[in-house]
């Protein structure tokens, strides 16, 4: 196997050969970017990634993978994330979730005909799993994949699927059986987004940007070839997706990009930036709190080490990855105030463009990194349950059958 | 604490861990509370048997780690004394233990390191002045000497002064909770000098050293403030250079760090450990007080911030082994968190337990104890994380060329 310095030394010499377009100076990734240019740039990039041969580092060689470790991942990381444009979008939930949840339960055909296109840029894929009836008790989907002849009929809605209107396929959970228990009753599908019978609309978040999306099903024809897993078996799948999911979302995936942390780091230089402008880089106060937020971004960079080789070990069993999640939810909470603490008042009053806007910004939108990939409580619920091995809280829809489960307004 | 032990580490942590099962039970430890030392001398002497004192001392001097990571070793050991909350000076030794093997004369090594090694005698390092701070704000860049100075002007530099007596040096200085002091055979003082901080390595016996026990919020880790009165000492008292103890200090300190947040994150391990049993087998509305959510998240908000705490230990614990640039702030960051995170599970575990958690006859007071103390021994969370933003502002300057 390539060594990570050689692997690293091949990717410097890509990169400054022009293998992906640097940022401009002091410009950085924008990862609210909203429009259409931003996804058909980000195909693009990944095209380019795939082209120099820097695509899929951890996935398999025989879905076009290049076979490697995290290591590699985090190399290629240092040397790319937040230096050049990279295409983040793919990276999740595409190359971080789908891709790695199709490795673990799809059939052959599907992993040849769906990865090789994921790495090459060409297939951009996002999750349908929230409902509006509930995201958390994802097991209690309603949306239903009817068996008609030689399809599946999808009828319901799906929402908060990010980026849905400009993506390719989702990975859809559905139930196929109603007399079953919530569980035993569902399928998971590939679902190609843009068709006919498919409405989708946009959805405005806190900060006026429009990632969010709902779905609505109207006998949306599914093929047969098209269920992942067996029917009814989809939470089997479903939870495999849910692991990648926390592993993701809480940076311990080796299928992740991450912007990699070392002395060279430049992810601090905003908050000391803050601090200066408002005049308080020498207010001991200020100073706790940069060093505070120093400290839990370092702790959160060894946590993420540990659990990630802990998982593959087997020293922590799969779930531990919402310990990762756990501790990123509320990192970023701190993170936002303390951000908006160093602004001051000019991050919520200024004139013109200024810079200190996106605190206010990340600020009204914090609680979503404790909501998106499963919420923080969702993680404290796995940690002391199925990891402290606690009792389990009462479930009044446990065996029985979903149809005669009740159901909130 | 490590995720995998090599089967030579995990041998001496289960010889470590018996060891303490065997005598150091809390009931042993609340009666050493009435013990002036707080520990047994032959206990200390076992303990230095199973290389609780060699792990940072060079081979050729006797001493020897178990993996390739001495300290990483050692925080083994200190992080199953934590959860014993288990007395003797640890910290202390093995601070001056490095020290020495790394910087000492032979005749230095010769006198000292056989009765560190074997138990026999102790040592202890002083560093904190009366009124002085704990930490030198920047870690990486040596003061160089300016002549005569006033020491209270500048904090970060020891107030302890050490002036040229013919060939050698008169030490006035008051330190202050210096850990075994008045246990310890051998002190190693940190003094200001003309050419700049100095460290000196002296018997606790020498004419017009005092030292006056202190009382400390532990049962059994003792504590002492110790006055040098005009006290000479020759050259060969000198530990490595005149005027170039910073990076000794520093690295000194680092260690004790690692040390303590090993520490810590034990004492704070095993509280967390019996509590979940406890709310396992308490039941309250007739259901476990483990079934409740309310509970339960808390648990897992505890246990998020302990395997943190785990990670960063063993991070800070790599790097200061490795001495490169970023030792100074990974010590930093794993003891302002660690620090910041332990008090904390203890308190709310106290609470998992209800009344019962702040009597004297339970055992958990002895563990708060133990993380109290050591939160503000070297530095409190505050401290050090002035001390992270300094280095990041350094560092985020440097990179934008600012200033
Ligand atoms: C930025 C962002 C991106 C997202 N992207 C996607 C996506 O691409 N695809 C997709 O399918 N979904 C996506 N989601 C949706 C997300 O997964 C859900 O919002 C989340 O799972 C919560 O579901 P819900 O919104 O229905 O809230 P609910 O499940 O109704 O929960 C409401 C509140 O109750 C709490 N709660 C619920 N059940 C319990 C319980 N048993 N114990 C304790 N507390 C409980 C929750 O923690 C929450 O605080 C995204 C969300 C965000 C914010």
């Amino acid at each position: 196997m390539e060594t990570v310095d050689e692997f690293r030394t091949r990717a410097r010499t890509w990169l400054e050969s022009g293998g992906l377009p640097r940022l401009p100076e002091g410009e950085r990734w924008d990862p609210l970017a909203d429009d259409d240019d931003h996804a058909s740039r980000a195909r693009e990039l990944q095209k380019m990634i795939w082209d120099g041969g820097f695509a899929g580092i951890c996935y398999p060689t025989e879905y076009g993978g290049l076979g490697l470790t995290v290591e590699h991942q985090r190399a290629f990381d240092a040397e790319t994330c937040e230096i050049h444009e990279m295409p983040f979008i793919f990276s999740t939930p595409t190359h971080s979730i789908c891709g790695p949840t199709l490795l673990d339960c799809a059939t052959e055909t599907q992993k040849q005909r769906h990865i090789p296109p994921m790495l090459r840029g060409e297939e951009l894929w996002v999750q349908f799993m929230s409902e509006p009836s509930g995201g958390s008790d994802m097991a209690g989907a309603l949306t239903t994949a009817t068996r008609d002849g030689e399809v599946f009929l999808l009828n319901g809605s799906k929402v908060w699927s990010t980026y849905a209107y400009r993506a390719d396929y989702a990975i859809c959970l559905a139930r196929t059986d109603w007399s079953r228990p919530k569980h035993r009753g569902l399928s998971m599908f590939i679902v190609p987004i843009h068709d006919p019978r498919t409405t989708i609309v946009q959805i405005e978040m806190i900060d006026g940007n429009k990632e969010f999306c709902q779905e609505y099903f109207d006998d949306v024809e599914i093929p047969l070839g098209n269920v992942v897993g067996e029917v009814n078996d989809g939470w089997t799948v479903a939870s495999r997706l849910l692991f990648h999911e926390k592993t993701t979302v809480g940076r311990v995936s080796p299928y992740v990009s991450v912007p990699y942390r070392d002395a060279t780091d430049t992810s601090m230089a905003g908050f000391v930036a803050l601090a200066r402008a408002g005049g308080r880089i020498d207010d001991p106060d200020a100073r706790r709190k940069i060093g505070q937020i120093e400290m839990l971004l370092t702790v959160q960079a060894h946590l993420t080490g540990r659990i990630g080789s802990g998982l593959k070990t087997k020293y922590f069993p799969d779930q531990a990855g919402a310990i990762a999640r756990l501790f990123s939810g509320t990192t970023y909470v701190e993170r936002a105030n303390i951000g908006l603490d160093l602004a001051g008042p000019d991050a919520v009053v200024w004139e013109g463009d200024d810079d200190r806007q996106n605190v206010s910004m990340a600020y009204l939108l914090r609680q979503a990194r404790c909501i998106g990939g499963g919420t923080i409580e969702m993680a404290r619920n796995v940690v002391s349950e199925r990891i402290l091995g606690m009792p389990r809280e009462y479930a009044a829809d446990k065996d029985v059958a979903f149809g005669d489960v009740k159901r909130g307004r | 604490m490590e995720l995998e032990l090599t089967d030579d580490q995990r041998l001496f942590h289960e010889t470590s861990r018996k060891f303490l099962d065997v005598n150091m039970a809390t009931t042993a430890v609340r009666a050493l509370a009435a013990n002036p030392d707080g520990f047994d001398r032959d206990w200390w002497r076992s303990g230095a048997g199973l290389g609780w004192t060699s792990l940072l001392v060079d081979e050729s001097h006797g001493g020897g780690a178990i993996s390739g990571t001495g300290l990483a070793d050692l925080a083994i050991v200190a992080e199953e004394l934590g959860r014993h909350v288990g007395p003797g000076p640890l910290l202390a030794v093995n601070v001056v233990a490095n020290a020495v093997s790394r910087l000492g004369s032979a005749a230095q090594q010769a006198a000292v390191l056989p009765g560190l090694l074997d138990g026999s005698q102790m040592a202890t390092w002083c560093l904190r002045d009366a009124g002085g701070k704990w930490t030198r704000h920047s870690a990486s860049t040596a003061t160089a000497p300016t002549g005569p100075r006033r020491p209270e002007a500048q904090s970060n530099e020891p107030a302890a002064v050490a002036s040229a007596r013919g060939v050698g040096f008169e030490i006035n200085a008051k330190k202050v909770m210096v850990e075994a002091a008045a246990q310890a055979d051998w002190l190693l003082v940190t003094a200001a000098t003309t050419a700049g901080p100095t460290q000196f390595l002296l018997p606790s016996t020498t004419p017009g050293i005092k030292i006056t026990p202190s009382t400390s919020v532990d049962l059994v880790r003792r504590y002492a403030t110790v006055r040098f009165n005009g006290v000479q000492v020759g050259l060969d008292a000198v530990l490595g250079t005149v005027g170039h103890a910073a990076q000794n200090i520093e690295r000194q300190l680092q260690v004790a760090l690692v040390l303590q947040c090993a520490e810590m994150t034990g004492a704070a391990g095993k509280v967390f450990e019996f509590t979940c049993e406890y709310a396992t087998d308490r039941y309250s509305f007739g259901r476990p007080l483990a079934s409740y959510q309310a509970l339960k998240h808390r648990f897992a908000d505890m246990k998020t911030w302990l395997e943190a705490s785990y990670a960063t230990t063993l991070a800070a614990a790599a790097a200061v082994h490795a001495q490169g640039p970023d030792a100074p702030r990974l010590a930093s960051v794993a003891k302002a968190y660690v620090a910041d995170r332990t008090p904390e599970i203890i308190h709310d575990c106290i609470q998992m337990h209800g009344g019962i958690g702040v009597t004297w006859e339970h055992d958990l007071h002895l563990y708060l104890r133990r993380v109290t103390l050591l939160r503000a021994m070297y530095g409190t969370p505050d401290e050090h994380r002035e001390r992270i933003a300094t280095i990041v502002i350094e560092r985020e300057d440097a990179v934008n060329g600012n200033r």
